[in-house]
């Protein structure tokens, strides 16, 4: 194990599997000679060479294109897109050419591309560069999307990503590149598709994913002050999603909180919240709660943006209201 | 002249062309009797550009179409009975009736595929063209990425970006702009600031030529010639053949905004009247008969084939991962 931060793990991932797989290569704004506006590719075009890691034009609708076919033609390129506020501009691609070529093409073609990004508020960055678009991507069939909450598992979900043979839209935060945690030696691979259990508790299941886990954790400590035992479920895949650990978690506490951090309207947290409804309705105790942002353009200044935005304080009053 | 295709080579794709042409005259037919589904696009008039432009391509370059896609999917060497089965919806289809008319692909063709996104299939053959040039680096092959596109579809943001990026790179990418003079019902000039699309080519240090796209040999020099370009590492090429398309947008197209005279100009330089002409002095009249009655013959009888052919069950061929398909 060591001590890495969240950034350090995701361009360790990236290293190890352009060393183990000459077809792995990175293009996106600034990642090159620059290194990434966040780093997470710093010093491997030094390594690698400009052909397998590419400064671009900003061009992010063609880029998401090219990475579609790139794939296809053989090689495994990974997309940092900079800003999850970007994505509109790929959805063309992602939801018109990546998400259909699979089965419509009865499985003649494989796709294996990441793209990478980083959304969430909580910087002042503003309107155009605060945003979660969690459900946007997630609503695609034939892509699967992952939003990582530690370096362990950005590093491990990363390398399962590069290595999956179907699109991987993976998602990161911009407030966890500097969050730091224990992440284990050598070959370090998390299988995408599985949530885990953050924080074991038996009283109420938060359930959330990427930053917001970090908001669950704090929620938890707070409510284990007042004697409610909350159990954290970070499902580090938004799609496909792990029903089985959700539902095993709700078979034990009863009650749930679902969290997200985009937009609450038509929102992940609203599909997490039916999906409950579906599949263990009969193991409630009382209504879902759902945390989410408010359905307005994110603020820049700070006391704004953090009344728009969920947090610690939030997910624990609806923890306790979820047992009222 | 350099690049000009033998005889053989014209008389293969005179009979082409006689098979797209035929094969939706067929469609036209299939369509009005209620046996394909949603609107078929034709490309009357338009067929030396998607014969001509593929003819010199090899299973491993790559093409991608557009939703008027049929020349250039016969052009690439895609089977007469794989297309009429999948724009029939049957499990014998291209893409065993996933797709329908505007998207088939076929991997082993190097058709991948159809695009009715106006314009996708432009940052698609310069996303293939980067793994190709990865590949052709590495084992010092010369695979190229080709992609045929319309005058629509060079007024979008992605034409622009892709031309960019292909020519930053140096991608081994063709461009053939197949210029029918319509975007659906409207026509070019109130479409694009400049009659010739091709003097774009110079604001991104690309090569271009504009060349008569009803003449299937004049097309096939011109991009015979930016396919060695682009076969030598030399980068992309704008090739624009300027046609007509003949008939409307599609089947559920009413008409009247093409203008009489302008149809029955270009229904002189009928493509396949051209090419035959053309031929008429090294070829017997009987064998070019011949020729086109094969071509014709072929298509019917794949037609009749596909006709026969089971349609497909949902539960047969059931989304696999990554699909996952809840509460079904």
């Amino acid at each position: 194990m060591a001590m890495m931060r969240y950034a350090e793990a995701l361009r360790s991932a990236l290293r190890e599997e352009m060393q183990r797989d000459p077809s792995v290569w990175l293009m996106g704004e600034d990642i090159a000679v620059y290194g990434g506006v966040f780093k997470v590719s710093k010093d491997l075009m030094a390594e690698f060479g400009p052909e397998r890691v590419r400064d671009t034009p900003i061009s992010e609708q063609t880029l998401t294109a090219m990475a579609v076919t790139a794939a296809m033609a053989g090689t495994r390129p990974v997309l940092e897109i900079m800003y999850a506020d970007f994505l509109p501009l790929s959805v063309d691609a992602l939801m018109n050419q990546a998400s259909i070529y699979n089965y419509i093409w009865n499985g003649q073609v494989t796709m294996p591309f990441v793209l990478r990004t980083q959304g969430g508020g909580g910087a002042g960055a503003g309107a155009q560069h605060s945003k979660s678009l969690d459900a946007l991507v997630a609503h695609i069939p034939g892509l699967k999307v992952v939003a990582p909450a530690t370096a362990a598992d950005a590093k491990g979900l990363l390398k399962a990503a590069i290595r999956d043979d179907h699109p991987v839209i993976f998602l990161e935060h911009k407030l966890l590149y500097n969050t730091r945690d224990e992440v284990p030696d050598g070959d370090h691979l998390v299988e995408i598709g599985k949530a885990r259990i953050a924080r074991a508790g038996s009283d109420v299941s938060i359930i959330a994913s990427s930053k917001m886990v970090v908001d669950a954790l704090k929620a938890a400590d707070e409510l284990a002050k007042e004697g409610i035992s909350a159990e954290v479920v970070d499902l580090r895949t938004l799609r496909p999603l792990d029903r089985e650990t959700i539902k095993a978690s709700i078979a034990r506490t009863h009650h749930a909180v679902v969290v997200n951090e985009g937009w609450r309207f038509c929102g992940y947290a609203a599909e997490l919240s039916a999906t409950i409804m579906e599949s263990c309705f009969d193991e409630l105790d009382a209504p879902v709660e759902r945390v989410a942002t408010h359905d307005i353009p994110i603020p820049y200044s700070e006391p704004l943006e953090s009344t728009v935005l969920p947090d610690a304080a939030k997910i624990a009053a609806a923890a306790r209201r979820a047992l009222a | 002249m350099r690049n000009s295709p033998t005889v053989d080579e014209q008389l293969d794709m005179l009979g082409r062309m006689v098979a797209v042409r035929h094969l939706e005259e067929r469609l036209g037919e299939l369509h009005k009797a209620g046996k394909t589904r949603g609107p078929i696009h034709r490309c009357d008039g338009q067929e030396a550009v998607g014969i001509g432009a593929t003819a010199m391509l090899d299973d491993e370059d790559l093409l991608t179409s557009t939703h008027r896609g049929h020349a250039h999917y016969v052009g690439k060497g895609v089977g007469l009975h794989p297309i009429v089965a999948e724009i029939l919806g049957r499990a014998t289809g291209a893409c065993a009736g996933r797709a329908g008319h505007m998207l088939i692909a076929d991997v082993k063709k190097g058709l991948l595929g159809g695009n009715a996104i106006v314009g996708g299939g432009i940052p698609a053959a310069t996303g293939f063209a980067v793994s190709l040039q990865m590949k052709n680096r590495a084992d010092g092959g010369q695979r190229v990425a080709m992609c045929i596109f319309g005058d629509g579809a060079a007024q979008t943001g992605i034409c622009h970006e892709s031309m960019n990026i292909a020519a930053l790179w140096t991608l081994p990418v063709i461009f053939v702009l197949e210029h029918n003079q319509y975007g659906l019902t409207a026509h070019h000039s109130t479409q694009s600031s400049v009659p010739d699309l091709s003097v774009r080519a110079a604001g991104y240090g690309m090569p271009s030529e504009i060349v008569d796209g009803n003449d299937i040999v004049a097309v096939h020099r011109a991009v015979g010639a930016a396919v060695e370009r682009a076969r030598r590492g030399e980068g992309p090429s704008l090739i624009e053949a300027k046609t007509y398309r003949m008939v409307g947008f599609s089947t559920s197209d009413v008409g009247g905004y093409q203008r009489d005279e302008d149809l029955a100009l270009w229904r002189e330089r009928d493509p396949i009247v051209l090419a035959r002409a053309m031929l008429a002095d090294s070829v017997p009249a009987e064998r070019l008969d011949a020729v086109m009655a094969a071509a014709r013959a072929e298509v019917d009888a794949a037609v009749e084939q596909a006709l026969n052919d089971p349609l497909p069950s949902f539960a047969d061929h059931a989304p696999s991962a990554p699909y996952t398909v809840a509460g079904a």
